[in-house]
Protein backbone atom coordinates (compact mmCIF):
# COMPACT_ATOMS: atom_id res chain seq x y z
CA UNK A 1 0.00 0.00 0.00
CA UNK A 2 1.37 3.42 -0.96
CA UNK A 3 1.25 6.01 1.81
CA UNK A 4 -1.12 8.89 1.02
CA UNK A 5 0.90 11.54 2.87
CA UNK A 6 3.94 10.59 0.84
CA UNK A 7 1.87 11.02 -2.31
CA UNK A 8 0.77 14.50 -1.34
CA UNK A 9 4.23 15.56 -0.21
CA UNK A 10 5.77 14.28 -3.43
CA UNK A 11 3.08 15.97 -5.50
CA UNK A 12 3.81 19.33 -3.83
CA UNK A 13 7.50 18.94 -4.55
CA UNK A 14 6.78 18.03 -8.20
CA UNK A 15 4.63 21.13 -8.63
CA UNK A 16 7.51 23.30 -7.48
CA UNK A 17 10.12 21.44 -9.50
CA UNK A 18 8.08 21.64 -12.71
CA UNK A 19 7.58 25.39 -12.36
CA UNK A 20 11.23 26.16 -11.63
CA UNK A 21 13.53 23.64 -13.32
CA UNK A 22 13.56 23.16 -17.07
CA UNK A 23 13.82 19.44 -17.96
CA UNK A 24 17.28 18.43 -19.15
CA UNK A 25 16.17 17.15 -22.58
CA UNK A 26 14.49 20.42 -23.56
CA UNK A 27 17.35 22.44 -22.11
CA UNK A 28 19.89 20.51 -24.18
CA UNK A 29 17.71 20.97 -27.27
CA UNK A 30 17.56 24.72 -26.73
CA UNK A 31 21.31 24.92 -26.21
CA UNK A 32 21.82 23.18 -29.55
CA UNK A 33 19.43 25.67 -31.13
CA UNK A 34 21.36 28.59 -29.62
CA UNK A 35 24.65 27.27 -30.98
CA UNK A 36 23.25 26.72 -34.39
CA UNK A 37 21.30 29.98 -34.82
CA UNK A 38 23.03 32.44 -37.12
CA UNK A 39 20.69 35.40 -37.08
CA UNK A 40 21.36 38.18 -34.63
CA UNK A 41 17.91 38.82 -33.15
CA UNK A 42 16.89 35.21 -32.50
CA UNK A 43 20.41 34.45 -31.24
CA UNK A 44 19.98 37.15 -28.63
CA UNK A 45 16.52 35.82 -27.75
CA UNK A 46 17.78 32.25 -27.33
CA UNK A 47 20.58 33.43 -25.08
CA UNK A 48 18.12 35.32 -22.89
CA UNK A 49 15.96 32.18 -22.68
CA UNK A 50 18.94 30.13 -21.49
CA UNK A 51 19.89 32.81 -18.94
CA UNK A 52 16.33 32.79 -17.66
CA UNK A 53 16.47 29.09 -16.72
CA UNK A 54 19.59 29.73 -14.66
CA UNK A 55 17.99 32.64 -12.85
CA UNK A 56 14.85 30.63 -12.10
CA UNK A 57 16.94 27.87 -10.52
CA UNK A 58 19.14 30.26 -8.56
CA UNK A 59 16.28 32.39 -7.29
CA UNK A 60 13.94 29.40 -6.87
CA UNK A 61 11.20 31.24 -8.71
CA UNK A 62 8.95 30.19 -11.56
CA UNK A 63 10.75 30.28 -14.93
CA UNK A 64 7.80 32.03 -16.58
CA UNK A 65 5.32 34.41 -14.98
CA UNK A 66 2.56 32.57 -16.75
CA UNK A 67 2.82 29.31 -14.89
CA UNK A 68 0.42 27.55 -17.23
CA UNK A 69 -2.39 25.24 -16.24
CA UNK A 70 -1.11 22.55 -13.87
CA UNK A 71 -2.45 19.08 -14.60
CA UNK A 72 -1.71 15.50 -13.59
CA UNK A 73 -1.08 12.24 -15.36
CA UNK A 74 -1.13 9.26 -13.05
CA UNK A 75 0.10 5.84 -13.99
CA UNK A 76 -0.35 2.77 -11.84
CA UNK A 77 1.28 -0.61 -12.01
CA UNK A 78 -1.31 -3.37 -11.95
CA UNK A 79 -0.59 -4.31 -8.33
CA UNK A 80 -0.47 -0.78 -6.94
CA UNK A 81 -2.83 0.20 -4.13
CA UNK A 82 -3.16 3.62 -2.60
CA UNK A 83 -3.97 4.23 1.05
CA UNK A 84 -7.50 5.64 1.13
CA UNK A 85 -8.13 4.61 -2.47
CA UNK A 86 -8.48 6.71 -5.60
CA UNK A 87 -10.67 9.26 -3.85
CA UNK A 88 -7.85 10.03 -1.43
CA UNK A 89 -5.40 10.22 -4.34
CA UNK A 90 -7.45 12.83 -6.19
CA UNK A 91 -7.87 14.88 -3.04
CA UNK A 92 -4.11 14.79 -2.44
CA UNK A 93 -3.38 15.98 -5.98
CA UNK A 94 -5.91 18.81 -5.74
CA UNK A 95 -4.51 19.88 -2.36
CA UNK A 96 -0.95 19.78 -3.64
CA UNK A 97 -1.93 21.95 -6.61
CA UNK A 98 -3.58 24.54 -4.37
CA UNK A 99 -0.75 24.55 -1.85
CA UNK A 100 1.99 24.93 -4.45
CA UNK A 101 0.09 27.78 -6.12
CA UNK A 102 0.41 29.83 -2.97
CA UNK A 103 3.78 28.42 -2.02
CA UNK A 104 6.03 28.86 -5.09
CA UNK A 105 4.04 31.14 -5.94
CA UNK A 106 2.34 30.18 -9.20
CA UNK A 107 -0.11 32.37 -11.01
CA UNK A 108 -3.72 31.47 -10.20
CA UNK A 109 -4.60 30.96 -13.85
CA UNK A 110 -7.70 28.84 -13.52
CA UNK A 111 -11.00 30.66 -13.73
CA UNK A 112 -14.61 29.76 -14.50
CA UNK A 113 -15.08 30.11 -18.28
CA UNK A 114 -18.17 32.31 -17.96
CA UNK A 115 -18.10 33.96 -14.54
CA UNK A 116 -14.29 34.25 -14.44
CA UNK A 117 -14.41 33.19 -10.79
CA UNK A 118 -10.85 32.64 -9.54
CA UNK A 119 -10.25 30.57 -6.41
CA UNK A 120 -6.65 31.84 -6.45
CA UNK A 121 -5.35 28.28 -6.18
CA UNK A 122 -5.59 26.73 -9.67
CA UNK A 123 -8.34 24.38 -8.49
CA UNK A 124 -11.90 24.46 -9.82
CA UNK A 125 -14.40 22.49 -11.84
CA UNK A 126 -12.38 19.92 -13.79
CA UNK A 127 -9.14 21.58 -12.72
CA UNK A 128 -6.51 20.28 -12.42
CA UNK A 129 -7.18 17.56 -14.98
CA UNK A 130 -6.21 14.13 -13.69
CA UNK A 131 -5.74 11.42 -16.29
CA UNK A 132 -4.89 7.78 -15.70
CA UNK A 133 -2.90 5.05 -17.35
CA UNK A 134 -1.96 1.54 -16.30
CA UNK A 135 0.88 -0.88 -16.81
CA UNK A 136 0.48 -4.68 -16.64
CA UNK A 137 3.00 -5.08 -13.83
CA UNK A 138 4.23 -3.16 -10.80
CA UNK A 139 3.30 -1.96 -7.33
CA UNK A 140 4.34 1.63 -7.96
CA UNK A 141 2.50 4.78 -8.89
CA UNK A 142 3.91 7.40 -11.27
CA UNK A 143 2.92 10.99 -10.65
CA UNK A 144 3.50 13.28 -13.61
CA UNK A 145 2.68 16.95 -13.51
CA UNK A 146 2.64 19.08 -16.63
CA UNK A 147 2.23 22.85 -16.51
CA UNK A 148 1.43 23.60 -20.10
CA UNK A 149 1.12 27.21 -21.10
CA UNK A 150 0.15 28.81 -24.33
CA UNK A 151 -3.19 29.93 -25.69
CA UNK A 152 -1.60 29.76 -29.13
CA UNK A 153 -0.17 26.90 -31.11
CA UNK A 154 -2.92 24.32 -31.01
CA UNK A 155 -5.34 23.30 -33.73
CA UNK A 156 -7.52 20.39 -34.83
CA UNK A 157 -8.75 19.36 -38.23
CA UNK A 158 -10.61 16.41 -39.70
CA UNK A 159 -8.51 15.24 -42.61
CA UNK A 160 -9.34 12.25 -44.81
CA UNK A 161 -7.26 9.37 -46.10
CA UNK A 162 -7.04 11.02 -49.52
CA UNK A 163 -5.33 14.04 -47.92
CA UNK A 164 -2.32 11.81 -47.34
CA UNK A 165 1.04 12.86 -45.98
CA UNK A 166 1.06 16.04 -48.09
CA UNK A 167 -2.19 17.12 -46.45
CA UNK A 168 -0.77 16.38 -43.01
CA UNK A 169 2.29 18.47 -43.82
CA UNK A 170 0.16 21.36 -45.01
CA UNK A 171 -1.90 21.47 -41.82
CA UNK A 172 1.26 21.21 -39.72
CA UNK A 173 2.83 24.13 -41.57
CA UNK A 174 -0.39 26.13 -41.32
CA UNK A 175 -0.38 25.73 -37.54
CA UNK A 176 3.24 26.83 -37.31
CA UNK A 177 2.63 29.82 -39.57
CA UNK A 178 -0.50 30.87 -37.74
CA UNK A 179 0.96 30.79 -34.25
CA UNK A 180 4.67 31.22 -34.87
CA UNK A 181 4.36 34.76 -36.18
CA UNK A 182 5.42 37.29 -33.55
CA UNK A 183 6.44 34.22 -31.55
CA UNK A 184 2.97 33.80 -30.10
CA UNK A 185 3.66 30.10 -29.55
CA UNK A 186 6.75 31.00 -27.48
CA UNK A 187 8.87 28.84 -29.73
CA UNK A 188 11.20 26.99 -30.05
CA UNK A 189 8.60 24.42 -29.06
CA UNK A 190 8.11 20.71 -28.80
CA UNK A 191 5.45 20.14 -31.43
CA UNK A 192 3.12 17.23 -30.72
CA UNK A 193 0.99 15.81 -33.49
CA UNK A 194 -1.95 13.51 -32.82
CA UNK A 195 -3.11 11.41 -35.74
CA UNK A 196 -6.24 9.29 -35.60
CA UNK A 197 -8.43 8.39 -32.67
CA UNK A 198 -11.78 10.11 -32.24
CA UNK A 199 -11.92 13.90 -32.14
CA UNK A 200 -11.28 14.05 -28.39
CA UNK A 201 -8.63 11.32 -28.33
CA UNK A 202 -6.93 12.94 -31.32
CA UNK A 203 -6.49 16.08 -29.23
CA UNK A 204 -5.34 13.98 -26.28
CA UNK A 205 -2.78 12.11 -28.39
CA UNK A 206 -1.28 15.34 -29.71
CA UNK A 207 -1.20 16.91 -26.26
CA UNK A 208 0.52 13.85 -24.86
CA UNK A 209 2.93 13.70 -27.80
CA UNK A 210 4.10 17.22 -26.96
CA UNK A 211 4.08 16.99 -23.17
CA UNK A 212 4.77 13.35 -22.27
CA UNK A 213 7.60 12.63 -24.71
CA UNK A 214 11.09 14.03 -24.41
CA UNK A 215 13.19 15.91 -26.96
CA UNK A 216 15.13 13.29 -28.92
CA UNK A 217 12.72 10.42 -28.28
CA UNK A 218 11.34 8.64 -31.33
CA UNK A 219 8.13 6.73 -32.01
CA UNK A 220 8.63 2.96 -31.91
CA UNK A 221 7.22 2.66 -35.43
CA UNK A 222 10.30 3.33 -37.61
CA UNK A 223 8.26 4.95 -40.36
CA UNK A 224 6.64 7.35 -37.93
CA UNK A 225 10.07 8.02 -36.42
CA UNK A 226 11.25 9.05 -39.89
CA UNK A 227 8.29 11.38 -40.23
CA UNK A 228 9.21 12.97 -36.90
CA UNK A 229 12.70 13.75 -38.20
CA UNK A 230 11.34 15.06 -41.45
CA UNK A 231 8.70 17.24 -39.79
CA UNK A 232 11.21 18.73 -37.40
CA UNK A 233 13.38 19.74 -40.31
CA UNK A 234 10.41 21.01 -42.31
CA UNK A 235 9.29 23.23 -39.43
CA UNK A 236 12.76 24.69 -39.11
CA UNK A 237 13.04 25.30 -42.84
CA UNK A 238 10.32 27.97 -42.87
CA UNK A 239 12.88 30.55 -41.86
CA UNK A 240 10.99 31.61 -38.74
CA UNK A 241 12.80 31.44 -35.41
CA UNK A 242 12.36 32.53 -31.82
CA UNK A 243 9.81 35.34 -31.42
CA UNK A 244 8.92 34.99 -35.09
CA UNK A 245 12.14 36.70 -36.13
CA UNK A 246 13.96 35.51 -39.22
CA UNK A 247 15.77 32.44 -37.96
CA UNK A 248 16.12 28.69 -38.16
CA UNK A 249 14.82 27.37 -34.86
CA UNK A 250 11.07 27.00 -34.53
CA UNK A 251 10.81 23.34 -33.59
CA UNK A 252 13.00 21.80 -30.88
CA UNK A 253 11.47 18.45 -31.72
CA UNK A 254 8.38 16.99 -33.34
CA UNK A 255 6.66 14.01 -31.73
CA UNK A 256 3.88 12.09 -33.42
CA UNK A 257 1.45 9.71 -31.72
CA UNK A 258 -1.23 7.70 -33.45
CA UNK A 259 -4.46 5.92 -32.53
CA UNK A 260 -6.81 3.86 -34.63
CA UNK A 261 -9.58 6.00 -36.16
CA UNK A 262 -12.74 5.65 -38.24
CA UNK A 263 -11.96 4.02 -41.58
CA UNK A 264 -13.17 7.05 -43.51
CA UNK A 265 -11.21 9.71 -41.62
CA UNK A 266 -7.76 10.88 -40.54
CA UNK A 267 -8.22 13.43 -37.76
CA UNK A 268 -5.15 15.46 -36.87
CA UNK A 269 -4.21 17.74 -34.00
CA UNK A 270 -1.17 19.96 -33.46
CA UNK A 271 0.10 21.14 -30.07
CA UNK A 272 3.05 23.29 -29.06
CA UNK A 273 4.83 22.83 -25.74
CA UNK A 274 6.50 26.21 -25.32
CA UNK A 275 9.91 27.26 -24.12
CA UNK A 276 8.61 26.62 -20.61
CA UNK A 277 8.21 22.91 -21.30
CA UNK A 278 7.38 22.17 -17.70
CA UNK A 279 7.05 18.61 -16.52
CA UNK A 280 8.20 16.63 -13.49
CA UNK A 281 7.83 12.98 -12.65
CA UNK A 282 8.21 10.73 -9.62
CA UNK A 283 7.66 7.02 -9.08
CA UNK A 284 6.52 6.12 -5.58
CA UNK A 285 6.84 2.60 -4.19
CA UNK A 286 4.95 0.95 -1.31
CA UNK A 287 8.18 0.75 0.74
CA UNK A 288 8.42 4.57 0.72
CA UNK A 289 11.04 4.92 -1.99
CA UNK A 290 10.58 7.91 -4.34
CA UNK A 291 12.46 8.07 -7.64
CA UNK A 292 12.48 11.41 -9.44
CA UNK A 293 12.94 11.84 -13.16
CA UNK A 294 11.90 14.20 -15.98
CA UNK A 295 10.99 11.62 -18.64
CA UNK A 296 7.34 10.63 -18.15
CA UNK A 297 7.99 7.43 -20.14
CA UNK A 298 4.27 7.34 -20.83
CA UNK A 299 4.31 5.70 -24.25
CA UNK A 300 5.47 2.23 -23.28
CA UNK A 301 4.91 -0.71 -25.64
CA UNK A 302 1.83 -1.50 -23.56
CA UNK A 303 0.32 1.97 -24.19
CA UNK A 304 0.83 1.46 -27.92
CA UNK A 305 -0.48 -2.12 -27.97
CA UNK A 306 -2.34 -3.08 -31.13
CA UNK A 307 -4.39 -6.14 -30.35
CA UNK A 308 -6.63 -7.74 -27.70
CA UNK A 309 -4.00 -9.86 -26.07
CA UNK A 310 -0.92 -8.50 -24.36
CA UNK A 311 2.08 -10.76 -24.28
CA UNK A 312 4.90 -8.83 -22.69
CA UNK A 313 7.52 -11.44 -23.44
CA UNK A 314 6.73 -11.53 -27.10
CA UNK A 315 6.80 -7.75 -27.18
CA UNK A 316 10.22 -7.69 -25.53
CA UNK A 317 11.52 -10.29 -27.95
CA UNK A 318 10.34 -8.24 -30.89
CA UNK A 319 11.95 -5.09 -29.52
CA UNK A 320 15.34 -6.67 -29.03
CA UNK A 321 15.37 -8.44 -32.38
CA UNK B 1 25.30 45.47 -36.96
CA UNK B 2 25.21 44.55 -33.35
CA UNK B 3 22.31 45.24 -31.02
CA UNK B 4 22.25 48.54 -29.13
CA UNK B 5 21.61 48.48 -25.39
CA UNK B 6 19.72 51.39 -23.83
CA UNK B 7 18.63 52.33 -20.29
CA UNK B 8 15.25 54.06 -20.33
CA UNK B 9 13.22 55.75 -17.62
CA UNK B 10 9.57 54.77 -17.23
CA UNK B 11 8.84 58.51 -17.30
CA UNK B 12 10.89 59.13 -20.45
CA UNK B 13 11.57 62.40 -22.22
CA UNK B 14 10.31 62.70 -25.77
CA UNK B 15 13.91 62.80 -26.92
CA UNK B 16 14.63 59.48 -25.29
CA UNK B 17 11.65 57.90 -27.06
CA UNK B 18 12.65 59.48 -30.33
CA UNK B 19 16.09 57.89 -30.04
CA UNK B 20 14.73 54.34 -30.04
CA UNK B 21 15.19 52.18 -33.13
CA UNK B 22 13.51 48.89 -34.01
CA UNK B 23 15.46 46.02 -32.49
CA UNK B 24 17.17 48.10 -29.77
CA UNK B 25 17.52 46.31 -26.44
CA UNK B 26 16.06 48.32 -23.57
CA UNK B 27 16.30 48.12 -19.77
CA UNK B 28 13.78 50.08 -17.69
CA UNK B 29 14.17 52.13 -14.50
CA UNK B 30 11.36 53.59 -12.42
CA UNK B 31 7.75 52.72 -11.67
CA UNK B 32 5.73 50.54 -14.04
CA UNK B 33 2.15 49.38 -13.59
CA UNK B 34 0.33 46.35 -14.95
CA UNK B 35 -2.94 46.94 -16.77
CA UNK B 36 -4.81 44.50 -19.00
CA UNK B 37 -8.49 43.84 -19.77
CA UNK B 38 -9.63 44.00 -16.14
CA UNK B 39 -8.02 47.38 -15.44
CA UNK B 40 -9.04 48.80 -18.83
CA UNK B 41 -12.66 47.83 -18.34
CA UNK B 42 -12.78 49.17 -14.82
CA UNK B 43 -11.07 52.45 -15.63
CA UNK B 44 -12.58 53.11 -19.07
CA UNK B 45 -15.95 51.41 -19.07
CA UNK B 46 -16.90 51.61 -15.38
CA UNK B 47 -15.13 54.98 -15.11
CA UNK B 48 -13.45 54.14 -11.81
CA UNK B 49 -10.78 56.57 -10.66
CA UNK B 50 -7.29 55.31 -11.44
CA UNK B 51 -5.53 54.98 -8.07
CA UNK B 52 -2.23 56.45 -9.34
CA UNK B 53 -1.03 59.77 -10.54
CA UNK B 54 -0.42 59.16 -14.25
CA UNK B 55 1.76 59.87 -16.14
CA UNK B 56 3.82 61.71 -13.52
CA UNK B 57 4.42 58.55 -11.49
CA UNK B 58 4.72 56.26 -14.47
CA UNK B 59 4.20 56.36 -18.22
CA UNK B 60 4.83 52.63 -18.64
CA UNK B 61 1.98 50.13 -18.93
CA UNK B 62 2.89 46.44 -18.70
CA UNK B 63 0.50 43.87 -20.21
CA UNK B 64 1.17 41.34 -17.56
CA UNK B 65 -0.10 39.41 -14.63
CA UNK B 66 2.61 38.24 -12.29
CA UNK B 67 3.04 35.00 -10.40
CA UNK B 68 2.55 36.70 -7.05
CA UNK B 69 1.12 36.25 -3.61
CA UNK B 70 -0.29 38.64 -1.01
CA UNK B 71 0.86 37.53 2.42
CA UNK B 72 -1.34 37.55 5.50
CA UNK B 73 0.51 40.62 6.82
CA UNK B 74 -0.35 42.50 3.62
CA UNK B 75 3.14 42.32 2.12
CA UNK B 76 3.72 40.97 -1.38
CA UNK B 77 5.88 38.29 -2.91
CA UNK B 78 6.42 38.42 -6.60
CA UNK B 79 8.24 35.69 -8.44
CA UNK B 80 8.22 35.64 -12.19
CA UNK B 81 6.59 38.26 -14.40
CA UNK B 82 5.68 37.49 -17.98
CA UNK B 83 3.80 39.56 -20.52
CA UNK B 84 0.57 38.49 -22.11
CA UNK B 85 -0.31 38.92 -25.80
CA UNK B 86 -1.10 42.59 -26.42
CA UNK B 87 -3.11 42.54 -29.64
CA UNK B 88 -6.28 41.81 -27.65
CA UNK B 89 -6.07 45.14 -25.87
CA UNK B 90 -5.81 47.40 -28.92
CA UNK B 91 -9.40 48.57 -28.70
CA UNK B 92 -8.89 50.20 -25.29
CA UNK B 93 -5.60 51.90 -26.07
CA UNK B 94 -6.70 55.20 -27.67
CA UNK B 95 -8.73 56.10 -24.62
CA UNK B 96 -6.06 54.76 -22.31
CA UNK B 97 -3.39 56.97 -23.89
CA UNK B 98 -5.72 59.94 -23.50
CA UNK B 99 -6.38 59.27 -19.89
CA UNK B 100 -2.93 58.24 -18.69
CA UNK B 101 -0.38 59.80 -21.03
CA UNK B 102 1.39 56.45 -21.34
CA UNK B 103 4.53 56.55 -23.48
CA UNK B 104 5.68 52.97 -23.20
CA UNK B 105 3.51 49.90 -23.67
CA UNK B 106 5.27 46.70 -22.68
CA UNK B 107 3.87 43.33 -23.66
CA UNK B 108 4.03 40.24 -25.78
CA UNK B 109 3.94 40.15 -29.58
CA UNK B 110 3.26 43.80 -30.25
CA UNK B 111 0.41 45.29 -32.22
CA UNK B 112 -0.11 46.11 -35.89
CA UNK B 113 1.61 48.99 -37.67
CA UNK B 114 -1.87 50.44 -38.15
CA UNK B 115 -2.34 50.56 -34.37
CA UNK B 116 1.08 52.15 -34.02
CA UNK B 117 0.35 54.79 -36.64
CA UNK B 118 -3.17 55.50 -35.39
CA UNK B 119 -2.67 55.52 -31.60
CA UNK B 120 0.96 55.27 -30.62
CA UNK B 121 2.65 57.84 -32.85
CA UNK B 122 0.16 60.69 -32.16
CA UNK B 123 0.77 60.13 -28.45
CA UNK B 124 4.53 59.89 -28.81
CA UNK B 125 4.47 56.33 -27.52
CA UNK B 126 6.34 53.16 -28.45
CA UNK B 127 5.91 49.46 -27.88
CA UNK B 128 8.52 47.35 -26.11
CA UNK B 129 8.29 43.58 -26.32
CA UNK B 130 9.56 41.24 -23.65
CA UNK B 131 12.27 38.91 -24.99
CA UNK B 132 11.40 35.30 -25.73
CA UNK B 133 8.31 35.95 -23.62
CA UNK B 134 8.64 33.11 -21.13
CA UNK B 135 11.60 34.72 -19.42
CA UNK B 136 9.79 35.93 -16.32
CA UNK B 137 12.41 34.83 -13.81
CA UNK B 138 14.96 37.10 -15.42
CA UNK B 139 12.54 40.03 -15.50
CA UNK B 140 11.74 39.32 -11.84
CA UNK B 141 15.34 40.22 -10.99
CA UNK B 142 14.73 43.72 -12.29
CA UNK B 143 11.99 44.32 -9.77
CA UNK B 144 13.44 46.25 -6.89
CA UNK B 145 10.18 46.35 -5.01
CA UNK B 146 6.46 45.79 -5.37
CA UNK B 147 5.12 49.23 -4.48
CA UNK B 148 1.41 48.49 -4.36
CA UNK B 149 -1.41 46.41 -5.70
CA UNK B 150 -4.68 48.13 -6.57
CA UNK B 151 -8.13 46.72 -7.33
CA UNK B 152 -7.07 43.31 -6.18
CA UNK B 153 -10.39 42.79 -4.36
CA UNK B 154 -12.41 43.79 -7.39
CA UNK B 155 -10.35 42.10 -10.12
CA UNK B 156 -8.43 39.25 -8.49
CA UNK B 157 -4.67 38.74 -8.32
CA UNK B 158 -4.16 38.10 -12.02
CA UNK B 159 -6.05 41.16 -13.27
CA UNK B 160 -5.15 43.58 -10.47
CA UNK B 161 -3.09 46.72 -11.07
CA UNK B 162 0.37 45.93 -9.72
CA UNK B 163 2.84 48.77 -9.31
CA UNK B 164 6.46 47.69 -9.46
CA UNK B 165 9.70 49.55 -9.07
CA UNK B 166 12.10 48.59 -11.85
CA UNK B 167 15.83 48.66 -11.55
CA UNK B 168 17.45 47.85 -14.87
CA UNK B 169 14.52 45.60 -15.62
CA UNK B 170 14.83 43.80 -18.91
CA UNK B 171 15.77 43.02 -21.53
CA UNK B 172 13.00 44.36 -23.75
CA UNK B 173 13.11 44.84 -27.53
CA UNK B 174 11.89 47.98 -29.27
CA UNK B 175 9.07 46.70 -31.49
CA UNK B 176 7.67 50.01 -32.74
CA UNK B 177 9.15 53.44 -33.34
CA UNK B 178 7.86 56.97 -33.84
CA UNK B 179 7.41 56.31 -37.57
CA UNK B 180 4.87 53.69 -36.59
CA UNK B 181 7.01 50.92 -38.07
CA UNK B 182 6.59 47.44 -36.67
CA UNK B 183 9.52 45.09 -36.01
CA UNK B 184 7.39 41.95 -36.30
CA UNK B 185 5.87 43.00 -39.61
CA UNK B 186 9.33 43.73 -40.94
CA UNK B 187 10.41 40.19 -40.00
CA UNK B 188 7.18 38.67 -41.38
CA UNK B 189 7.80 40.30 -44.72
CA UNK B 190 11.27 38.76 -44.92
CA UNK B 191 9.96 35.33 -43.97
CA UNK B 192 7.09 35.56 -46.47
CA UNK B 193 9.52 35.33 -49.36
CA UNK B 194 10.50 31.84 -48.36
CA UNK B 195 7.14 30.36 -47.40
CA UNK B 196 6.23 28.85 -50.76
CA UNK B 197 9.36 26.72 -50.63
CA UNK B 198 8.36 25.11 -47.34
CA UNK B 199 4.86 24.46 -48.72
CA UNK B 200 6.13 22.92 -51.95
CA UNK B 201 4.34 19.66 -52.73
CA UNK B 202 1.78 19.95 -49.93
CA UNK B 203 -1.85 20.12 -50.92
CA UNK B 204 -4.95 21.79 -49.51
CA UNK B 205 -7.31 19.63 -47.46
CA UNK B 206 -10.05 17.87 -49.42
CA UNK B 207 -12.69 19.24 -47.04
CA UNK B 208 -12.50 23.03 -46.92
CA UNK B 209 -13.20 25.22 -43.91
CA UNK B 210 -14.90 28.57 -43.84
CA UNK B 211 -11.68 30.45 -43.52
CA UNK B 212 -10.75 34.04 -43.14
CA UNK B 213 -7.47 33.83 -44.99
CA UNK B 214 -5.46 31.39 -47.10
CA UNK B 215 -2.65 33.83 -47.62
CA UNK B 216 0.23 32.65 -45.41
CA UNK B 217 1.88 36.04 -45.45
CA UNK B 218 -1.20 37.35 -43.62
CA UNK B 219 -1.35 37.57 -39.86
CA UNK B 220 -4.29 36.36 -37.81
CA UNK B 221 -4.26 39.03 -35.13
S1 LIG C 1 3.50 30.08 -23.82
FE1 LIG C 1 4.88 29.21 -22.25
S2 LIG C 1 6.71 30.48 -22.18
FE2 LIG C 1 5.08 31.61 -23.27
S3 LIG C 1 4.13 32.89 -21.71
FE3 LIG C 1 2.94 31.00 -21.84
S4 LIG C 1 3.84 29.60 -20.33
FE4 LIG C 1 5.29 31.27 -20.65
Amino acid sequence: MINIDLIQQTAEYLMQKAAIEIPEDYHAGLKRAAEDEENELPSFVLKVMLDNYEVAKEDRCAMCGDTGVPRWFVKLGNEATVEGGMFALEKALRSATAKATNGVPLRPNRVHPLWRTDHNNNVGIGAPEIEYGFEPEGEWIDLITVHKGGLFGTDYRMLFPSDGIQGIKRFYLDSLMAFGKRGLACQPAIIGIGLGGSKDTCMTLGKRASTLRTVGSRNSDPKIAEMEDEFKELGNSIGMGAMGFVGKNMVVDCNIEVGYCHTGGMPMSVHAFCLSSRRAVARIFPDGRVEHRTDPDWFTPYQRRETVEWEPNKELARESS
Amino acid sequence: MSLREIRLSTTPTSDAINELRLGDIVYLDGLMYTAREGVYMRALEDKANIPMDLPSQSAANFHCSPAARINDDGSFDMGAVTATASFRFAKWLPEWFDKTGAKIIVGKGGMTSKDYKDYFVPNGAVYLSTVGYGTGALLGRGIEKVEAVHWNEELGLAQAMWVIKCNKMGPFIVASDLNGDCLFERENAKIAKNISKAYEGTKPAVLKRYGETDDRSDELI
